[in-house]
């Protein structure tokens, strides 16, 4: 793994030569609109967007670049109308299955041309969920690690460490219910936060490729490694490891249950180090440690979700695009848009550098060195949107009556039949 | 000078073909815009929804490339879907338990119907819930019944009855969201039966009172009858407002839990357009049922304002 990175640092230094002069060259070129249609609506992202912008528009002064920035929730099916009718030049989307039916249809462009190019051997590690059909779709800008998130003065308190096997994390698990806790926070008012426990759960109970497997769809739901997954989730929900009526909340609602020290860690992205911190969390009181190995032997694998960039196969511009898109996976500009005042999350450049933050120190190192089995996207980028929308609502009610298990891996089983 | 004038009309023999159907072109023409806005956004659509229910289609590209024309398939596998069966049942228990709005709404206006000091503001705090956006009203109920920090489970506690979840019950979300309903739901009620309760007439209630009527069989006979025409109306859009609830369901439980929520409307969107809403024939076939459903009711509303009519 060590030797890889070198060597990609190597080839970037080499490429960074020839960006530098296909930027120069470039500059007198680009001339006309550009119009990008952005998902990046939080105030951060937003911001980082629009940095990214004006340092484009700095270096291409003739090119006259239209920003429209939609909500986030409200751009999902947005996506759907304006790629077909007033189409802009580039586009926010998902990298993996989540970008399938666009590429089917036929919506996105192929720009595997520009993936030929040697300065893309830096992204090699995305270059997986960016390909369909043996073409690459997109670019990607931004990824986070999963993990869990802890409450190290929690531990502290009761005399727990880190665990590391799943033995461990159900004795200490034990330990924090014992002392009137739960162990986990979580809010599956949407669904998808049961995603990921359940992508956890089954990337170590069965591994990176069964997993993957399963989310194609290839492997039936009642396959008897899907129950094993099941029975180690089962474990936990019947001890009471999770909070009571997550049901009913988002998982911002579910922040405060660790805040208050109701609950002691949260299987979460690390989009949520923000919000605890904002709460009051300080990094002496907050850690993070990797989902710990439930089958030995079993490569770990872990969820990190690819934020992208696409051109739609009606752009009026796609030299100005693909330019931007250049633009947007350079070593540079990676540094600068996932820092700690940017998004604060992991560039996906090899040679770009990490901001010196507790968080994406660990996960950067997580991800780098310890995630040999490979890299999932996150269940509802895996798995097609249909199948996911059914398996999450099962997720949901097997946490609550997980009793009710065989009735939903028949109605799961019954899905992904119907949809073959 | 009146042989002259009538000459000039005379000149006038041959009026132009609009002039002389004026009468008779003058409706039309002002009901032209909106037959057009009508026919472009609901009956033209209506019969595009039929036909999209007869394709497999993502809703991307191009309809006839790309979708695959299935015929009935759609319906068939709705005949099957338990969430399309949960769907419908919510939406007959939506039905049945929106009506309690009507008498509700009567009971309230009865009660705000006389002349007190200050009685516009009692009337204007009733009706604020209609005013509100259905989002404001679902948010409320749904702080309303959190089961950790919500006023319903605090109170509970007083009696020592342990908190429920409302919301996170199958069994009970669905009533629960149809009780944050039916508050809105109920001032729209009572608005309309006090003005209806204006129009009563007071020489009918002054020869009932002279017979010896009073209290229910007042009501019942004499004021109630008056109040047909807003208990027609009140009607009519409860009615229609259980079948199109919507808001208050997206904004309240999201469909859940696991779907226990959902009814027609919530489920066409999920299916066609929501987030992972991928199958815009499926939708559309829903979105047919639902029609059908609606069309049972307008059908019977314009017939019995047909019989209104003629009666007169």
């Amino acid at each position: 793994m060590r030797s890889i990175i070198k060597a990609s640092a190597v080839a970037l230094g080499l490429a960074s030569v020839s960006a530098t002069a296909l930027f120069a060259d470039a500059h007198s070129q680009l001339t006309g609109d550009l119009i990008i249609f952005s998902d990046m609506s939080n105030p951060a992202p937003r911001a980082v967007m629009e940095g990214m912008v004006e340092r484009f528009g700095e270096l291409h002064p003739d090119l006259n670049i239209e920003l429209t920035v939609i909500d986030r929730e409200a751009y999902k099916t947005q996506i759907r109308n304006f790629l077909t009718a007033n189409t802009p030049d580039v586009a926010n989307w998902y990298a993996a299955n989540r970008m399938r039916p666009y590429v089917d249809a036929g919506l996105f462009e192929d720009i595997s041309d520009l993936w030929a190019e040697p300065e893309m051997e830096a992204l090699a590690s995305t270059r997986g969920a960016m390909t369909i059909n043996g073409a690459q779709w997109g670019v990607p800008y931004t990824y986070y690690q999963w993990g869990v998130y802890y409450r190290a003065d929690i531990f502290a308190e009761l005399g727990l460490s880190e665990p590391s096997t799943w033995a461990e994390e159900l004795a200490n698990c034990q330990a924090i219910v014992d002392s009137g806790r739960a162990c986990y926070t979580i809010g599956t008012k949407f669904l998808w936060t049961a995603g990921g426990w359940f992508d956890y759960l089954n990337l170590r109970t069965n591994g990176y490729d069964f997993h993957m497997q399963l989310t194609s769809g290839e492997i039936p739901w009642t396959d008897e490694r899907v129950l094993a997954t099941f029975a180690n989730w089962r474990t936990l929900v019947d001890m009471g490891a999770f909070v009571d009526d997550h049901q009913t909340y988002s998982w911002q609602e579910a922040l405060p249950f660790m805040v208050n020290g109701d609950a002691a860690a949260y299987l979460m992205g690390n989009f949520a180090v923000a919000p605890l911190r904002e709460a009051g969390l300080t990094d002496d009181q907050l850690d993070f440690y990797q989902f710990v190995e439930i089958t030995p032997g079993i490569p770990l694998a872990e969820d990190a979700p690819t934020d992208t960039f696409h051109i739609p196969a009606g752009a009026a511009n796609k030299d100005a695009a693909r330019e931007f898109l250049r633009f947007v996976v350079s070593p540079e500009n990676q540094t600068i848009i996932n820092s700690g005042d940017g998004l604060g999350q992991l560039p996906v450049n090899a040679g770009a550098s990490v901001d010196d933050d507790k968080f994406l120190n660990q996960g950067f190192e997580m991800l780098s060195t310890n995630s040999p089995g490979g890299v999932a996207q996150f269940f509802d980028r895996d798995a097609s949107a249909e199948m996911a929308a059914a398996a999450m609502e099962g997720f949901q009610e097997f946490m609550v009556f997980p009793e009710n298990l065989d009735d939903i891996l028949e109605r799961l089983e019954e899905t992904r039949i119907n949809m073959q | 000078m009146s042989e002259t004038a009538h000459t000039a009309r005379n000149a006038d023999h041959n009026p132009s073909w609009l002039y002389r159907n004026r009468q008779s072109i003058a409706p039309w023409l002002f009901l032209t815009p909106g037959l057009i806005f009508f026919a472009f956004y609901v009956i033209i659509p209506v019969f595009q929804s039929f036909y999209i229910s007869t394709f497999d289609w993502n809703g991307l590209g191009d309809m006839s490339e790309l979708g695959a024309q299935v015929g009935l398939a759609n319906y068939v596998e709705l005949m099957d879907d338990r969430k399309f069966h949960t769907s419908l049942i919510n939406n007959v228990k939506w039905l049945v338990l929106y009506l309690l709005a009507i008498p509700a709404g009567l009971f309230i206006s009865l009660f705000l119907n006389q002349t007190v000091k200050g009685i516009r503001l009692y009337k204007s705090l009733f009706f604020f819930p209609f005013v509100i956006s259905q989002v404001v009203v679902g948010l409320v109920f749904t702080w309303f019944y959190d089961p950790k920090f919500g006023l319903l489970n605090v109170a509970l506690g007083w009696f020592g009855i342990d908190s429920i979840n409302v919301l996170g019950d199958p069994t009970l979300a669905t009533y629960g969201v149809i009780l944050a309903g039916l508050w809105p739901q109920t001032a729209y009620c009572m608005i309309l039966y006090l003005t209806g309760l204006n129009a009563v007439d007071p020489e009918q209630v002054e020869a009932a009172r002279l017979d010896g009527a009073k209290g229910v069989r007042m009501l019942w006979h004499v004021i109630i009858p008056q109040l047909k025409p807003a208990t027609f109306i009140a009607f009519v859009v409860t009615i229609i407002g259980a079948l199109r609830s919507f808001d208050l369901i997206s904004i309240m439980t999201n469909g859940g839990p696991f779907g226990s929520t959902r009814v027609l409307s919530f489920y066409m969107f999920e299916k066609s357009l929501g987030e992972y809403g991928l199958r815009m024939g499926y939708g559309a076939a829903i979105a047919v049922v639902l029609f059908l459903i609606m069309l049972v009711f307008i059908v019977y509303f314009l017939w019995s304002m047909y019989q209104e009519e003629r009666g007169r």
